[in-house]
């Protein structure tokens, strides 16, 4: 009896330290292909070619779901500031709420969270497919830096793409909103169009491509990361897979705390 | 830091000259192997013959394909030296790796053909990768298309790997392969897979391609009729070393326990009883 509790009190031991440990050691291997990539995206060839390839795949993409929920997003958060702003007969300043929280946290922190299933999951299966058909030790033996070839050019367009993808998620949510609480809430446009434009600046509009920037490069890393390291046959694609939405939805919206707190005590 | 990097280029290949042998083109000596608490290699010493078939042989597990992966720098021992014309490849880092890796080609087990590429793609890629620039277009695709038909595949260029069989699978990789007309071929595991009649193809193929380019050729088999067939040097490794290796004719004068095993069990070739020497 007392042998198994002391057994299974180890192994709870055994498992609360190597959480935190696996998660350090999985962290210091992202930034470690991080540097990696930085170290071959440096040294020619340049594969432009590849890095349009995949700023098609994730951006043009995306922007059929970027534009649908971003739509639907604007509408919703549009009509429950109606509700709430109209107690106080104030409604003519949802434009401003609507807009200025979209630009700071919705559509960066969505936008993100959208990528990450459609992109960043893409990115893991396809490597990981690769990985365990052993096409990426083939391009190795082929003097072809697999890096350099697979790596690169999705860290390059996630990081570019992501921005624009938040730019679009703005208009779009502002137009969603604008359709719902103008269109159907009947509040006066005129006031609503006066207050995005009056309390809505630049640094609003920076703060949200900052995030996008971060977020853009971590949801590609980690797509990366773990279909690079994939192993186990088909379920460890699967695992590859599901870990990258996972990893990526928890981490924008611990990144996104971070770097909130930062960017307003830096004045923005 | 350029500057320095060219230095040690050149420091490099001045050491590489001097340990150069003449008769060997890949040298093994001491590596050692550990996953965690499994000890893969344990202390590999082996010569790879410079123009001819070696193969080495093993059972599941063996060691085989860990080996054939550290020979090729995919995978870097705990300890010991590989030496591939005298240079030794387990320090260097992945941008002098790549380029030791220009004399490689290399045949997987199962082709690792590009899945997202067609045939004329996958064989084109490395052409596409280091002769853009001497090359036109046009010249390289006649280059693939040359080595497709000679190793006897036809009107396939614009299908994709899931659309062949096993056997023109291995043929594309092959093609792939040869292409850049490497000076060292890997082959992991050709025949697996095989009907006896592709088996006895793709051993035709090894010989053939062997002679033709006068290239040096790394097999990894567990096939002792495939083996003894074109093996000019055969090393058998067991339980993670290297326990016997010569000329195919040498070895069976006199097998060690495990090889006499091996070879009894498949039927393949004729043994003098055990114990008994010429």
């Amino acid at each position: 009896m007392s042998g198994r509790v002391i057994q299974s009190l180890a192994d709870g031991i055994d498992r609360a330290v190597s959480a935190p440990l696996r998660f350090l050691q999985v962290l210091g291997e992202m930034l470690m292909l991080l540097g990696q990539a930085t170290l071959w995206g440096l040294r020619p060839p340049y594969r432009v070619g590849l890095v349009v390839q995949q700023m098609e795949f994730i951006g043009v993409g995306s922007l059929s779901i970027i534009i649908l929920v971003s739509v639907f997003t604007g509408g919703v958060f549009g009509l429950q500031s109606v509700e709430a702003f109209r107690t106080f007969q104030a409604d003519g300043f949802v434009g401003m709420a609507v807009s200025l929280t979209l630009t700071r946290e919705i559509a960066p922190v969505i936008g993100a969270l959208m990528v990450a299933g459609r992109a960043g999951s893409a990115m893991a299966t396809e490597l990981g497919s690769m990985r365990i058909s052993e096409q990426i030790d083939a391009m190795a033996t082929l003097a072809v830096n697999p890096i350099q070839y697979l790596v690169v050019p999705r860290l390059i367009a996630a990081t570019v793409m992501m921005p624009v993808l938040t730019m679009v998620f703005d208009l779009c949510g502002i137009t969603g909103a604008y359709m719902f609480v103008v269109g159907v809430q009947g509040v006066d446009p005129g006031p609503f169009i006066h207050n995005i434009r009056w309390f809505t600046d630049s640094s609003d509009l920076l703060m949200g491509l900052i995030k996008a920037v971060a977020f853009g490069l971590m949801v590609a890393l980690v797509g990366c990361h773990q279909g690079y390291n994939t192993s186990g046959g088909a379920r460890g694609v699967g695992l590859a897979t599901m870990r990258t939405v996972v990893i990526c939805s928890v981490s924008i919206l611990i990144i996104d705390f971070i770097m909130t707190d930062i960017l307003i005590s830096l004045g923005m | 830091m350029f500057g320095g990097r060219r230095a040690k280029a050149k420091e490099r290949a001045a050491a590489a000259a001097a340990a150069r042998s003449e008769r060997y083109q890949i040298q093994v000596r001491g590596i050692r192997k550990d996953f965690g608490e499994h000890h893969i290699l344990r202390g590999i010493d082996l010569d790879i013959e410079r123009g001819h078939i070696n193969v080495i042989v093993g059972g599941s597990g063996a060691g085989k394909s860990v080996t054939m992966k550290h020979l090729i720098g995919l995978i870097k021992p705990d300890e010991g030296q590989i030496l591939v014309d005298g240079e030794d490849i387990v320090p260097m880092d992945d941008f002098a790796l790549n380029e030791v890796r220009t004399k490689f080609g290399m045949l997987f087990q199962y082709a690792a053909l590009f899945d997202s590429m067609t045939v004329e793609e996958n064989v084109l890629f490395p052409l596409m990768e280091h002769q853009r620039r001497s090359k036109s277009l046009a010249e390289m695709k006649e280059i693939v298309t040359e080595k497709l038909h000679s190793l006897g595949l036809f009107n396939i260029e614009k299908k994709y790997p899931s659309e062949l069989s096993g056997g023109m699978r291995k043929r594309v990789g092959l093609a792939r392969a040869i292409v850049m007309e490497p000076e060292i071929l890997f082959y992991d595991e050709p025949t697996t897979g095989l009907d006896p009649i592709a088996t006895k193809n793709v051993d035709e193929m090894i010989q053939e391609i062997s002679e033709k380019f006068n290239v040096t050729s790394v097999v990894i088999s567990h096939d002792m009729a495939s083996t003894f067939r074109i093996a000019h040097r055969v090393s058998m490794l067991y339980k993670g070393q290297i326990i016997a290796t010569g000329p195919p004719k040498e070895i069976l004068k006199n097998p060690p326990d495990p090889l006499r095993e091996f070879l009894v069990t498949s039927g393949t070739v004729e043994l003098p009883p055990a114990g008994e020497d010429d």
